[in-house]
């Protein structure tokens, strides 16, 4: 009997697979350390900070979308709340010199996040798909627009804004100096990243992707799928409120833009892209977005149109996300036969690049008419000057987009037949393996 | 003998149709009962009255002599009732050993615990073992659900069904669809799991019928017309005419 149970159940993981597995933890540890060493300036600093956050943010908005199923447009409610939450709670703390240290303020913003997760939660998990969506629509609604009304707490148009250098000081940290903040938002961000991977692996966080997949099945299994959705809102709350807490001590403020739309869909747009079908997902996607959003608002007054369209195109073609298209070649990767399908990658790049800049090049020109229509029309763009007035640029972009298209449409065919046959070959020696 | 499960004057309406009238069914415990009944005969609607899927407009239903009716579904899994589902109800994303493993949790005791690493709960990796031998899927182990053959998904609906250790099992057509040495597999299976346990079953396949069960009971029009041992049922003429005189001609 014995014998026959070590065979039929899953292997336990060899010391390899342990090595393999806290390494990687140590190695992102280690990266983590190193990071500010090798990237020092205060823009990249800023830029790390803001990313951390968001992972944390993104990682917390999965344990509802890709763990449990529930699409939520109001998740920015639990992540503003903790960070209101931590803002007075460094200003009350500094005024009465009690002794708490800075770095255990995210918590205070995470208990936050989970007691307002646990008040409104109740009734908007009893249903998931398109009643949960709907309801925390209207809970994000009517949280930001409370925030314009309570202006004690939330401070109206303004927010509040605290000094996180007044608390009491551990190790003679004031956390003034952005690298200090740095760490401490790249200390929580490895904590939280453990936790609710840790999540995943335990009952709860496997009844949630039975949640996910079968709600009405799980009943018949003895559980309550509205206590598993709950119980997973009431995780996600807490962690986003822990995200919040850390962007109100980076920027030393909280206001409503923190609970608004936007930011419940920049979330929702990052963990997307990044795949929401792999715990890694929305850190890829954080760190996408994050750097995406800072980039391309440098180059173009229209970036969040781009933004708009790549999001589009991520849902059209690529469902799994950025880490689901990698995690697609995998098999091709193992068995060595990438090679099949890389050419023909390279080939339908060429037409698809010309169509992209067709089309940008069509948004710039539409964009200087509608928006400056008197300013000079020599315009720069993503740091390439064009003449947005003359024919040639109109053509040029007729000629690109619809030239791009017409033969792109072909090269894709290309790249199906291709990775058909790649996938096909991979198998193949998958099993004679 | 007590009785396992107990119908007792069951009414079920949907708007103005009356699917189940005046329903009375007792089924002993350790049996194995047959549900049988032409198309529409309220067969599956009867089982979602007794998984709690449904409440019943009138009527009770007990199990072990307690009324059960008017509870959610998992409240019923709790006391001790599995159902599966005639069209297979998996959870497709998931591998087979998940979807085991996810139908054993609850009667481990492990409930919604989120302290736990569920790699490291040896009696629940022993319970799935165990069930994954019994509905040979072994080989399948690491596969999602999704991508069973029809047959392999029929098992693990019958797995996942008694995954729990239930002892009443309801399985709703569990050969449907299935070729002959399929259904084969599928019926020895079903008596080997439900050893000591009653089962109610539905199911059209007559040679299943009467090869399995030790009473039947013959629905028509939501109404139970005739119930006893396989040759009562074989000889009676109100069956003959509504229901097997069909398939006879």
């Amino acid at each position: 009997m014995s014998e026959i149970t070590l065979s039929a159940a899953p292997p336990r993981p060899s010391i390899t697979d342990n090595l393999k597995f806290y390494g990687l933890w140590i190695a992102a540890t280690l990266v983590l350390a190193v990071l500010p060493k090798i990237f020092f300036s205060g823009t990249s600093l800023s830029t790390f900070s803001l990313i951390g956050i968001s992972i944390i943010f993104s990682l917390s908005y999965n344990i509802l979308l890709g763990q449990t199923g529930m699409l939520s447009f109001g998740h920015a409610v639990y992540y503003g709340l903790g960070g209101f939450l931590a803002i007075h709670a460094i200003n009350i703390i500094g005024f009465h010199k009690w002794p708490v240290p800075l770095p255990l303020i995210p918590l205070i913003g995470g208990v936050a996040g989970l007691v307002f997760a646990m008040l409104l939660g109740w009734v908007s998990t009893k249903r998931s798909g398109t009643a949960f969506a709907m309801i925390s629509l209207g809970v994000a609604e009517l949280v930001a627009s409370s925030a314009l009304i309570l202006r004690t707490f939330f401070g109206g148009e303004a927010g509040v804004s605290a000094n996180r250098t007044k608390l009491l000081r551990l190790f003679g940290l004031s956390f003034g100096p952005q690298l200090q903040i740095y760490y401490l938002i790249a200390a929580w961000t490895l904590i939280c990243m453990i936790a609710m991977y840790a999540l995943t692996r335990t009952p709860l966080g496997r009844m949630c992707n039975a949640v996910r997949d079968n709600p009405e099945r799980v009943q018949f299994v003895g559980y309550d799928p509205h206590i598993i959705r709950y119980m997973a809102f009431c995780f996600a709350g807490f962690f986003a409120g822990i995200a919040g807490a850390l962007s109100a001590i980076n920027f030393e403020i909280a206001n409503s833009a923190y609970l608004g739309a936007v930011q419940s869909g920049t979330v929702l747009f990052a963990t997307y892209i990044g795949g929401i079908g792999f715990f890694i997902g929305p850190v890829v996607g954080a760190i996408f977005v994050t750097l995406l959003s800072l980039g391309l608002s440098d180059l173009t007054t229209v970036w969040q149109l781009y933004f708009g369209l790549f999001f589009i195109a991520v849902i059209a073609f690529a469902p799994g996300g950025i880490t689901g298209l990698f995690m697609m070649h995998r098999p091709l990767i193992r068995t060595g036969q990438l090679g099949r399908v890389l050419p023909s990658y390279l080939i339908a790049l060429v037409p698809t690049l010309a169509m992209i800049i067709g089309l940008m090049l069509a948004i710039e020109t539409t964009v200087h008419y509608t928006v400056n229509p008197d300013e000079d029309p020599h315009i720069k763009p993503f740091g390439i000057p064009f003449d947005a007035a003359s024919p040639v640029t109109w053509i040029l972009s007729a000629v690109l987009v619809i030239g791009g298209f017409l033969i792109a449409r072909r090269t894709w065919t290309r790249v199906g037949q291709a990775w058909d046959e790649a996938s096909n070959a991979s198998r193949e020696k998958a099993l004679a393996a | 003998m007590s009785n396992a499960i107990e119908i007792r004057d069951v009414q079920k309406t949907f708007g103005a149709t009356r699917v189940i009238r005046d329903l009375n069914l007792k089924v002993a415990q350790g049996e194995r009962h047959a549900l049988i009944g032409p198309n529409g005969a309220g067969k599956s609607t009867t089982f979602n009255l007794i998984s709690g899927y449904m409440v019943p407009t009138s009527g009770a239903i007990l199990l072990r002599d307690k009324v059960i009716s008017g509870l959610p579904p998992y409240q019923i899994n709790r006391r001790g009732l599995s159902r599966s589902f005639q069209v297979t109800n998996v959870f497709t994303n998931m591998t087979v050993w998940e979807n085991l493993r996810c139908a054993v949790l609850w009667a481990t005791g492990h409930r919604y615990a989120f302290w736990k690493n569920i790699d490291r709960l040896p009696e629940v990796r022993e319970r799935t073992v165990q069930i994954l031998e019994d509905i040979h899927l072994t080989s399948r182990r690491d596969v999602p659900a999704g991508l069973l053959t029809y047959a392999e998904q029929r098992a693990l609906e019958i797995g996942i069904t008694v995954a729990g250790g239930a002892d009443v099992i309801l399985l709703d057509e569990p050969t449907a669809g299935m070729s002959n040495s399929e259904t084969e597999r599928a019926v020895s299976l079903i008596r080997r799991l439900t050893e000591g346990r009653t089962l109610l079953i539905v199911e059209h396949d007559m040679s299943v019928v009467f090869g399995l069960a030790d009473q039947i009971s013959v629905l028509v029009y939501g109404h139970i017309i005739a119930s006893g041992t396989p040759d009562q049922i074989r000889n009676d003429p109100k069956v003959k005419e509504a229901y097997l005189g069909e398939e006879a001609a």
